[in-house]
């Protein structure tokens, strides 16, 4: 058979594509819930018209989003049976408790009340239509927590015990599993994350009209909101990823040596953080590197003499662990994938201060730049953020899935093992083909329709009632 | 009642829910050709599933998460086995769903119909493979010792499978459009009760036939009685939308598609997948299944939350509830 069409191969590619392009509508479907609901929320309590226009402006960019986010998901909750089925057969028992609690508790509430919030405008009093795009925005958060808590156990498995005869892992601890310190780093950082793409957004589109001169009663504010957001939940992002970082290298030091290239074991200044690492093309040595001393053993333990464990070191003790194999993940993909995560994630942050120190009321230098010679660029800039943050979060969740490779259950099961026995290698690739082929097409429909209806910009609201002075709020029709 | 057969129950009482209400949304979907004279018509159909048919789709997206959970083994099994009928189903489920969404976003007639197209297969697709899964698990299917389907795509397509394809399309497309009728007024009402009265007549022979080949090739006493009385609820149903009686012939419609679920299920118990070359290598709900524990929590959590989930979807179709009409569309369409 030809090697190209090995389904290990192809099912990780697939697995890798559809995963990676669901999660580019998952950020902004939990991120921009929480802005609708927050807009709405001031515009029932201040029956402010901006604050209307802008939930409906905004409501409906998450819609055109939403879509993609559903029957992307879809695929998603299947693609463990199809093409990882004897992964399936190993964890289900541990696994499919979280996922099957995350469609009982979460995704069932959050497509009914998503529903009631599109069409319901017209047909709930407000404070109950209010009510649901909340519950759209717990719903979605809760599914996140449950799907991280799934993902947190191939990255650190707990509250199981194997059961060597019929050869699966089995649950014991249910509570174990869904407190997995992993899942409890790793869901804060991130919804932050979430927030954090879908204040890129909010500042993109704000930047956009008001650089326009257009629009400005509405994207003024939404520019201020969306700046602060970012500042706020990028900080927390960064924050947050710390502390999963800590979990990571209790859990997995191979990933986190391997984000570094690090090969040998170093202390103190020796563990230092590698800025840009140019190395020989197998990776085995470095030719030039800028580093900084100390802030690897920092960040891994926070002490400035801590010791962090080299891939070889590693690797030597797993091969005593686990018998022969080569335990070390792709290091090219882990160093640079955790790099610029990093690099964006920062850049991403920085730009919300320097946004946010521009526009501040009186700022003198402020105004002066915005209006100055250089403020095309300054706007430019401001509108880079939504892809800029994006761009980050695609970065971490690459890291941390590649990291744990040659494990799809770490320590317990190679993603080798897991694969579909009886799904043939050109099954796979026609299935492959197909997801490309359709995911690419709608990408592109999609990225058009987003674009369209942002730069349309909000719409102005009906007038009232001359007698009644009421006015009446539109609902959405398909 | 151990728990294993509860958690069949359960999945069964999943699936139930999903081909109840995602069946009329591929009803509803397939019509648009038969019932949209116009673009205000079409947008009518398409709206009286707007709110719902995504709550309607997450009981498939339930039902494969409970199915993991709880019978690790029959997902596993199922999934990977059927590979190509069900990545045809995804694919399908993809383009309805954002087609719904997108459809609206542009004026152009080119791009509406493109999107009504999408709909039509996106519909009629799974409303077919889903009964062709179907019909191979109570045939059974050739299975190895480690429970892995052995055959290929085409043997999926046999003549009893193919039958049981063209029954739930044909099933699926009457409940699809006598909820039409129930949820629209004027000329589009009229229409779709004629609609559902004809292919009604078509779906209780192509019906009839399928569950007299079940009843008597795979049935049990019980998949047998449920079969009838699937049978004597179809034709209810025709009557009573021949008649006018939308909400009547709806319930009855939903009663059958209830039934014929539950029959399929029953006539399969205490099998999940029977294998069709050696008995011993069958999955049955013991030797698929998870352990106690893992049962035990995962009943306690549906304890809490299937009341919950009643409760709220009925209400939400409680809100609803109003029929979609021409004016509803034309004042939106105004306003923009």
């Amino acid at each position: 058979m030809n090697e190209w069409l090995d389904p290990l191969l192809l099912s990780r590619w697939q697995f890798g594509l559809t995963t990676v392009y669901h999660f580019l509508f998952v950020p902004l479907t939990i991120g921009l819930a929480l802005t609708v609901a927050l807009f709405q929320t001031a515009w029932v309590r201040t029956d402010k018209e901006k604050y209307l226009q802008l939930t409906k402006f905004f409501g409906k960019l998450f819609l055109i989003n939403f879509a993609m986010g559903v029957v992307t998901g879809i695929v998603q909750e299947f693609q463990f049976g199809m093409n990882w089925s004897d992964y399936s057969r190993f964890v289900g028992d541990v696994f499919g408790a979280p996922l099957a609690m995350e469609g009982l508790l979460a995704f069932f509430f959050e497509a009914t009340f998503i529903g009631l919030w599109i069409f319901g405008w017209d047909k709930l009093p407000r404070g109950l239509h209010l009510a649901t795009i909340w519950a759209t925005t717990i719903g979605s958060v809760l599914s996140a927590y449950f799907i991280i808590a799934a993902n947190a156990f191939m990255q650190n498995p707990v509250g199981f015990q194997m059961n060597e005869e019929k050869g699966r892992a089995e649950l014991t601890d249910i509570w174990a599993l869904l407190t997995n310190k992993v899942a409890l780093a790793a869901f804060p950082h991130t919804i932050f994350a979430c927030f954090m793409v879908a204040a890129g957004l909010i500042v993109t589109v704000a930047a956009w009209h008001l650089s326009r001169n257009q629009h400005l009663d509405t994207m003024r504010p939404a520019l201020k909101f969306g700046l602060w957001m970012m500042m706020i939940a990028g900080a927390l992002t960064v924050f947050t990823g710390d502390s999963l970082g800590l979990a990571m290298v209790q859990t997995q030091p191979m990933k986190m040596a391997a984000a570094e290239a690090m090969y040998t074991t170093s202390t103190g200044a020796d563990a230092s953080f590698s800025i840009f690492t140019l190395g020989t093309p197998d990776g085995s040595s470095e030719l030039f590197s800028i580093r900084i001393p100390y802030l690897l053993s920092f960040l891994s333990t926070h002490t400035f003499d801590g010791t962090v464990e080299g891939i070889n070191d590693l690797q030597a003790q797993y091969v005593q662990l686990y018998g022969p194999g080569d335990y070390t993940p792709t290091i090219w993909i882990t160093y640079w994938a955790f790099r610029w995560m990093i690099a964006l994630g920062v850049l991403h942050v920085f730009t919300a201060f320097v946004g946010l120190v521009l526009t501040r009321k009186k700022s003198v230098f402020g105004a002066k730049v915005l209006s100055g010679r250089w403020s095309k660029w300054v706007w430019k800039a401001a509108i880079w953020a939504f892809p800029l943050s994006l761009g980050a979060m695609i970065m971490g969740w690459i890291f941390t899935e590649m990291g744990r490779q040659p494990w799809l259950v770490f320590g317990l099961l190679k993603t080798a093992d897991g694969v579909s026995p009886n799904v043939t290698g050109l099954e796979v690739l026609i299935s492959l083909i197909a997801f490309t082929l359709i995911y690419g097409t709608l990408a592109v429909v999609e990225f058009k329709l987003i674009k369209k209806a942002a730069q349309k910009g909000p719409d102005d609201l009906p007038q009232p009632d001359p007698e009644t002075g009421v006015r009446r709020v539109e609902t959405t029709v398909y | 009642m151990d728990l294993p057969t509860l958690w069949f129950g359960i999945i069964a009482f999943l699936f139930i829910g999903y081909f109840v209400l995602d069946g009329f949304d591929f009803g509803v979907g397939m019509s648009i050709p038969f019932l949209g004279k116009d673009d205000v018509d079409r947008r009518v159909i398409i709206n009286t599933i707007g709110p719902i048919w995504d709550l309607n789709e997450t009981w498939l997206i339930v039902a494969g998460a409970a199915m993991f959970a709880a019978f690790p083994e029959w997902y596993a099994t199922l999934f990977s086995g059927f590979y190509l009928a069900l990545l045809l189903i995804l694919l399908s489920l993809i383009l309805r769903g954002v087609s719904f969404e997108y459809r609206h976003q542009r004026p152009e007639a080119s791009w509406k119909r493109r999107f009504d197209a999408m709909i039509v297969i996106g519909s009629a697709v799974p409303a077919f493979l889903w009964g062709v899964a179907f019909g191979n698990i109570v045939r059974g299917v050739p299975l190895d010792d480690g429970f892995n389907y052995t055959g290929t795509f085409f043997d999926l397509l046999n003549p009893y499978a193919l039958l049981a394809g063209l029954t739930t399309l044909l099933l699926f497309f009457t409940h699809g459009t006598i909820f039409v009728s129930l949820k629209t007024d004027g000329a589009l009402r009229q229409r779709a009760r004629r609609l559902a009265t004809r292919s009604g007549v078509l779906t209780i022979v192509v019906a009839a036939s399928f569950l007299l080949w079940t009843t008597l090739a795979y049935g049990s006493f019980l998949s047998a009685v449920l079969s009838a009385v699937a049978a004597v609820t179809l034709i209810a149903a025709v009557l009573a939308n021949s008649r006018g009686r939308e909400g009547a012939a709806f319930a009855s419609m939903a009663a059958t598609v209830a039934f014929a679920v539950l029959g399929l299920f029953l006539s399969l118990f205490p099998d999940v997948m029977p294998a069709s070359n050696d008995p011993a290598n069958s999955l049955n709900i013991v030797n698929a299944s998870s352990t106690p524990y893992t049962l035990q929590v995962m009943s306690w959590i549906s304890l809490i939350a299937l009341p919950l989930i009643l409760a709220y979807q009925g209400w939400t179709y409680w809100v609803f509830r109003k029929r979609v009409t021409r004016a509803h569309i034309e004042s939106a369409q105004a306003a923009h």
